[in-house]
């Protein structure tokens, strides 16, 4: 049961094989079997899921359901959740249990699904390894020595773990689809405005988006299909007509231009990961796919733009973590000045700490023009590179991440190092595009290995379609763990 | 050495909209503590704004009305800074695009019309109240206020005296209520000033060290404020001191300006633009559409009811002072048929009468117990000769305490004039019979005489007489 495809679990519930209770009760059991040695939940509440699991049981019994109902999907810690404590992975807001529910979370209620448990992930969702969170490090299921990737590590880890079917992420410079590649699993960042944000933890507002992570792209069509539309809660929220992800799931790929960056194929990146890109040429070639070499002339940029961008953005958001009126306050302090640094200084890890100071730097007065201005102008080169790229090419292929999983600590004194983990990510962000990891091999030590394709503006349907129909020659995704 | 001294005005007015400028949470003033703040206002983790498109409308028709140019994309930006009664721990505000740029309002001094140009007006959210009060060495946080839509406008440093500013935060204060976007209670906060105020030699072009004066909740402070510091600035440059750049305090128990912080110590606000909200785009059909629906806006009322009217200057600015009192005057006015209508007489029974009366209730015009058609009957009734303006008199209280017309009242007390030249001589002749004496004194040239006459002819008939033709009929009778 641990292993069958939201489809087939749909199936089952629907024919009325399995029931939701039993579903939901195996998937709880296994996280509290694993959970001590992956730490992929930050917390659980059986009451409140195997309620919600009965709940979905009379509706399938009504002849009620729809394709997710009744199925446990596993939420990042970052979407609040009425009566679940919703922490961020920080200290922050260890003791906030949210009074309402986020728009995807409302979605996913309405369609009956099983909130089965909030996953771990870095805190206020900064960091590429899972090691920020005040939670504790997640460790990665095909390697306990190594990191499951970040920040939506918990989330890869419980879903190749099999201690979720399925399980929400979010992605502000690569934190679905890093994590997705580390952990062998399918993940999709949607375009930015696709999912509504609201009720999602702000980290950088012009860069965070929510998305499905599962283990196959069949199956986070299924769950973009819940979580992508229009809110008017959310004014970057676009409103356009409601697609089907899976309506095109098997479309052929005959005459489908795929661009291959040049920049993305350099010395940095892991000889072993630019081989499975290549395999993954033959195949899509095997389907019908014509390569292209193009060139992103402005990717080196980047990581630089993004660190300006999304530090000042969030040096902003977090300032409403100032302990007067929820989450941590520092128990003894003097004054208001001292129970701002008191709180701040404690509630805050030293991850988010870095950020606030590089985005309050990048903001003062007479740095701004310098850091602020200029990263939005390269922000604006690197949207045009795509824009003109996608004249000639219909999607672009390439690493998701420049390494396999790394060990945990091995990048904790080098932030630096740790940031170029999203080298091939965050020009994505930036743009506002789509992005999806597939699982594409492992390496020698058996770590996975996932690519990466990006699409134009919206086309998640296609890039879903792509992933699907290589999924369907490959098995890299069916594998699993030993656990 | 005469120095003159240099005003620029901060005006935030509270947009009169119902819900907050970023929620949906109500802004109606007085209610429990944070019975009025909603996730939103408090800065729940993962809560977005959404732009109040009522609050936009606002801010356009008062740029509409001042002739300035509308941006037709502004951008909201964040403040950013640290304080309890400020739940994100930013303000969104608009910053380098406003959504209001350049407009001017001509305002009336003592030297006659005077036109101060107005930089910018911009959307923005209040923040909620700290209460030192009542927690015991504690502070209590009320967060109703938070994110109630604010329209913050700001003058260019045109103003030469405390009167000039004073004059311009009224002309204002009348413009924002004529428009309907701010009910211009200062008490309540919902019109507050700051004052920018410099000084220099009389004929130097630069302008001197400027400091910003905060809490000016009332017109009188506004004028105490400017004048103190006037003063203080001139001692002090006087006594070979220098003017330090800052922010002052007015306490109005002590009547002086005290230091707040200096610029040094001023916040670096960290403005950017704010990635939760999209620019706001104004599409010119929708300029088109409010300025169509804009109001008679009050300097061009007055300039009407002078030209066209025939009324003062002053009388002109008192009926405009609101919107409500203007249109009183004017639905009096147009009660009366055309032959009838005397713009003057309205005038000085509304400024008179209505006014002083209202003013003695504690009254506003919306709550005169007198429809404008009533008056305007009882108006009529004086110029056909019905009654005299003193029985009018006597007839409007009566109005002013019951719900009859005033043709009723007429009726009921028999009030209605004597204006029968046969009834009249009869009693005159019967009054001049016993009276030769005085007969022989008024041929003899004493006009006083007339007037004694005349109050006997109105005791007799309890004031019913027509005045005009009892004096004729006195003359015709007392003729030598």
């Amino acid at each position: 049961m641990l292993t069958y495809s939201l489809t087939e679990l749909s199936g089952l519930l629907k024919s009325r094989k399995i029931s939701s209770v039993e579903l939901t009760q195996s998937y709880l059991d296994r996280i509290h079997q694993l959970n001590p040695a992956i730490n992929a939940y930050i917390s659980t509440n059986p009451e409140i899921s195997l309620n919600q699991a009965k709940q979905a049981d009379s509706r399938i019994a009504h002849g009620m359901s729809e394709p997710l109902t009744g199925i446990p999907v596993a939420q990042k810690d970052i979407f609040c959740a009425e009566g679940w404590t919703t922490t961020c992975g920080s200290k922050m807001l260890s003791n906030f249990i949210s009074p309402y529910d986020a728009h995807i979370i409302e979605k996913f209620n309405q369609t009956g699904a099983v909130l089965l448990g909030r996953t771990n992930m870095d805190e206020f969702a900064m960091g590429s390894s899972n090691e920020t969170s005040y939670f504790g490090v997640v460790h990665n299921p095909w390697d306990l020595e190594a990191v499951p990737g970040g920040s939506s590590g918990g989330s890869a880890a419980a879903v190749a773990a099999g201690m979720a079917p399925a399980a929400t992420g979010t992605d502000t410079g690569g934190s679905i689809r890093q994590p997705a590649a580390l952990c062998g699993i399918t993940g999709i960042k949607p375009t930015y405005g696709l999912v509504s944000r609201f009720g999602m933890i702000a980290y950088a507002s012009s860069l965070d988006q929510a998305g499905p992570m599962a283990r196959t792209a069949e199956d986070c069509a299924l769950l973009l299909n819940i979580m992508a539309g229009f809110d008017p809660r959310d004014s970057t929220s676009v409103n356009r007509q409601k697609e089907d992800y899976t309506a095109d799931l098997n479309r052929p790929l005959t005459g489908l231009k795929v661009g291959l960056p040049k920049e993305y194929f350099t010395d940095g990146l892991n000889p072993e990961i630019a081989k499975c890109i290549e395999m993954s040429c033959d195949i899509l070639r095997k389907e019908g796919a014509i390569l292209h070499e193009i060139s992103l002339p402005n990717s080196p940029i980047a990581i630089p733009a993004y660190y300006v961008l999304a530090s000042a953005e969030a040096s902003s958001n977090l300032e409403r973590y100032d302990g007067v009126r929820y989450g941590y306050r520092s128990p003894s302090y003097h004054d208001l000045t001292d129970m701002y640094k008191k709180t701040r200084a404690e509630g805050f890890g030293a991850e988010v700490k870095r950020r606030i100071m590089i985005g309050t730097y990048v903001l003062s007065a007479g740095y701004y023009d310098a850091y602020y201005i200029k990263a939005q102008k390269l922000r604006r080169l690197i949207a045009n590179d795509f824009s003109n790229a996608f004249k000639e090419i219909d999607v672009i292929l390439g690493p998701t991440s420049p390494q396999p999983a790394f060990n945990i600590g091995e990048r904790n004194n080098d932030p630096v190092s740790m940031y170029l983990s999203d080298i091939y990510t965050i020009a994505v962000n930036l743009a506002g595009l789509p992005g999806l990891s597939l699982p594409a091999g492992f390496s020698g030590q058996g770590r996975p290995i996932g690519i990466q394709l990006i699409g134009n503006y919206f086309n998640e349907a296609r890039l879903l379609n792509i992933a699907h129909r290589y999924q369907q020659v490959t098995d890299w995704h069916t594998r699993r763990p030993a656990l | 050495m005469e120095w003159e001294v240099v005003i620029g005005l901060e005006v935030h007015a509270q947009l009169a909209t119902r819900s907050k400028i970023f929620s949906g949470a109500a802004t109606a003033y007085g209610a429990a503590p944070n019975t009025q703040a909603c996730a939103i206002d408090i800065a729940l983790p993962g809560v977005l704004p959404v732009l109040n498109r009522e609050a936009v409308q606002y801010a356009l028709r008062f740029g509409l009305a001042i002739g300035a140019k509308i941006n037709p994309k502004s951008i909201f930006a964040r403040k950013n800074y640290f304080y309890p009664d400020l739940p994100k721990g930013y303000q969104i505000s608009q910053y380098e695009l406003p959504i209001v740029a350049e407009g001017k309002l001509i305002i009336d001094t003592s030297q006659g019309e005077k036109t101060i140009r107005i930089t910018r007006a911009h959307l923005e959210e209040d923040a909620g109240k700290s209460l030192h009060e009542d927690f015991h060495g504690k502070t209590g946080i009320d967060l109703n206020r938070a994110g109630t839509p604010l329209l913050e406008i700001v003058s260019e440093p045109d103003m030469r005296s405390a009167e000039e500013a004073v004059a311009y935060a009224k002309t204002l204060h009348t413009l924002v209520r004529y428009l309907e976007i701010c009910d211009g209670n200062m008490q309540e906060g919902s019109f507050r000033c700051d004052a920018n105020v410099s000084v220099r030699p009389k004929g130097q072009a630069e302008y001197g060290t400027r400091c910003e004066i905060k809490n000016l909740n009332s017109f009188r402070f506004l004028e105490r404020a400017i004048e103190f510091e006037t003063s203080r600035q001139i001692d002090l440059i006087e006594s070979g001191n220098k003017i330090i750049q800052e922010t002052r305090l007015y306490d109005s128990e002590r009547d002086e300006t005290r230091s707040m912080r200096s610029k040094e110590e001023a916040n670096d606000y960290r403005y950017f633009p704010d990635p939760d909200l999209l620019p706001l785009v104004i599409d010119p059909s929708w300029i088109d559409k409010i300025h169509q629906s804009l109001p008679e806006l009050p300097y061009a009322k007055r300039k009407r009811y002078v030209e066209k009217l025939g009324l003062t200057i002053y009388d002109a600015s008192v009926l405009t002072t609101s919107k409500a009192l203007a249109n009183w005057f004017e639905a009096t006015l147009n009660a009366l048929e055309d032959q009838m209508k005397d713009p003057k007489l309205c005038a000085n029974w509304i400024m008179g009468e209505v006014s002083g009366r209202l003013n003695r209730d504690s009254k506003d015009i919306s709550e005169c117990p007198i429809q404008p058609e009533s008056l305007a009957q009882l108006l009529k009734r004086i110029k056909d000769g019905t009654i005299s303006g003193n029985t009018a008199k006597e007839i409007f209280d009566t109005m002013w305490s019951g719900e009859e017309e005033p043709d009723a009242i007429i009726e009921k007390k028999g009030l209605k004039q004597i204006s029968d030249n046969q009834a009249l001589e009869t009693i005159i002749e019967q009054i001049l019979a016993g009276n030769d004496e005085q007969i022989a004194q008024y041929r003899a040239g004493k006009d006083r005489v007339l007037s004694f006459f005349v109050g006997q002819v109105m005791k007799a008939t309890q004031g019913r007489a027509n005045p005009a033709q009892v004096n004729e009929i006195l003359r015709k009778k007392m003729a030598p």
